[in-house]
């Protein structure tokens, strides 16, 4: 494409802008239910069709660096409608609306002249198309990172280890265990155990859905690694299923004890270190359950 | 030669490790330990790695070894103070260090070793009664 055709294109948008940014909105405007204030996206199409403009003098390849503008506009819009809950369609949109107006406009232009008028069309259709890509991939890439961070939370907020009595910790497990989440598990666990010097640890799995053998498997390293800094650890909460569902698979559990529940997990830890629960003869004033 | 030093409170030994261990070092406690013990007569030895922060697959074995030799010689062995880190490293070798004795830290550790200590003695004096 020799640089004279280029400044055409170029020039037939500077001369009709007005007239594209309007019809540009209406297409928009006819295709996307958006809750965008129209002042916004009058601004950002007007924007964007002034980037397009300069960049457009100077070639049509989008990667390069004369193109900085244009992306960067673009991927900051697609990103707040990705974060605004925006579909990728109807993200991409913003960019694939403005092929009608702009092909109305090179059609009044170049009317005349037809291959010209192709050419033009083409070029247009290929930059455009690569923009709407563009946008597309860039929001999915703020999706994915909005997943990403949505899964560590979720990570960090599954794993508390909380304190029962003294020496005694307990882990209440929600959710299914895969290595990356046991690795979170059992770094919380350990370092539990050295700051508050607990020697007994209940890792309950009331709420851990199913246990297969690598599950169980690492429920075994977490409880080997705790007995490895002289904690003792106790299962609990093995619902009917999961006991049926462990000895048909096969897996040793070997010298872990199990509970069926969290309450018998408790008392036996309460044993361990030499404490009870009593039942007081008059109410007490301020707890009604003496750990003594 | 670097030593890891094996001291001596009352019927225990106590052996502390506070540097890094190498694996001729290794091999030098355990020679040394397994000497300390048939010298003393000790009947617990107790072997503190809190310091210990880097181990692999040698030493893991190592520590065993060591423990299932006081054993053999009639001493009870705990091993205390495990740092998280290298509790996970051991497992994740496949280290699980059957048949050693763990505690949190020294004072638990002392308190296993009375405990399994005055075990044994009540076992002796019921099978010299049975006797």
């Amino acid at each position: 494409m020799s640089t004279k055709e280029k400044s055409r294109i170029s020039d037939v948008i500077k001369r009709n802008e007005e007239g594209l940014l309007a019809d540009w909105l209406q297409e928009q405007d006819s295709k996307v239910r958006h809750n965008i204030k129209e002042v916004v996206l009058r601004e950002q199409c007007a924007e964007f069709l002034q980037l397009l403009n300069v960049a457009y003098e100077t070639g049509l390849d989008i990667k390069r660096s004369e193109w900085d503008g244009v992306r960067k506009f673009l991927a900051e819009i697609s990103r707040r409608r990705g974060e605004a809950g925006f579909s990728p369609s109807e993200t991409a949109t913003f960019v694939f609306s403005l092929k009608r107006p702009l092909f109305t406009l090179l059609r009044k232009e170049f009317g005349k002249d037809a291959v010209l008028l192709a050419d033009e069309t083409w070029n247009a259709t290929l930059l455009l198309d690569g923009l709407g890509l563009y946008t597309t991939e860039v929001h999915q890439k703020t999706r994915e990172e909005v997943i990403a961070r949505q899964q560590q939370d979720m990570l960090e907020l599954s794993t508390p280890v909380v304190n029962l009595a003294d020496n005694i910790l307990a882990l209440p497990l929600i959710g299914t265990l895969d290595s990356s989440r046991t690795q979170v598990v059992m770094e919380s666990l350990l370092q539990k155990i050295v700051e508050s010097g607990s020697t007994v640890a209940i890792i309950d799995i009331t709420g851990v859905p199913t246990v297969d053998t690598l599950v169980a498997q690492h429920l075994l390293k977490t409880v080997t690694a705790a007995r490895l800094m002289g904690a003792d650890c106790i299962i609990s909460g093995i619902r009917p299923q999961i006991a049926q569902t462990i000895v048909h698979l096969g897996v040793d559990l070997g010298n872990v004890i199990t509970k069926a529940t969290l309450a018998s997990a408790f008392k036996l830890a309460l044993e361990r270190n030499n404490l009870a629960i009593m039942r007081t003869a008059s109410p007490v004033k301020h707890k009604n359950i003496e750990v003594a | 030669m670097e030593r890891i030093p094996i001291l001596r409170m009352g019927e225990f030994l106590l052996v502390t490790i506070q540097v890094d261990m190498h694996d001729r070092l290794a091999m030098t406690l355990q020679d040394d330990l397994t000497n300390k013990i048939q010298q003393t007569g000790a009947s617990g030895v107790l072997i503190d790695i809190s310091s210990l922060e880097i181990v692999d697959s040698f030493i893991g074995r190592m520590v065993a070894n060591i423990s299932a030799m006081s054993k053999v010689l009639d001493a009870e062995t705990v091993v205390v103070g495990m740092q998280p880190a290298v509790a996970i490293t051991l497992v994740e070798l496949g280290l699980s260090l059957p048949g050693v004795r763990t505690a949190l830290d020294v004072e638990k550790g002392m308190q296993l070793l009375r405990g399994a200590l005055g075990a044994h003695e009540e076992e002796a004096q019921y099978a010299a009664c049975e006797g």
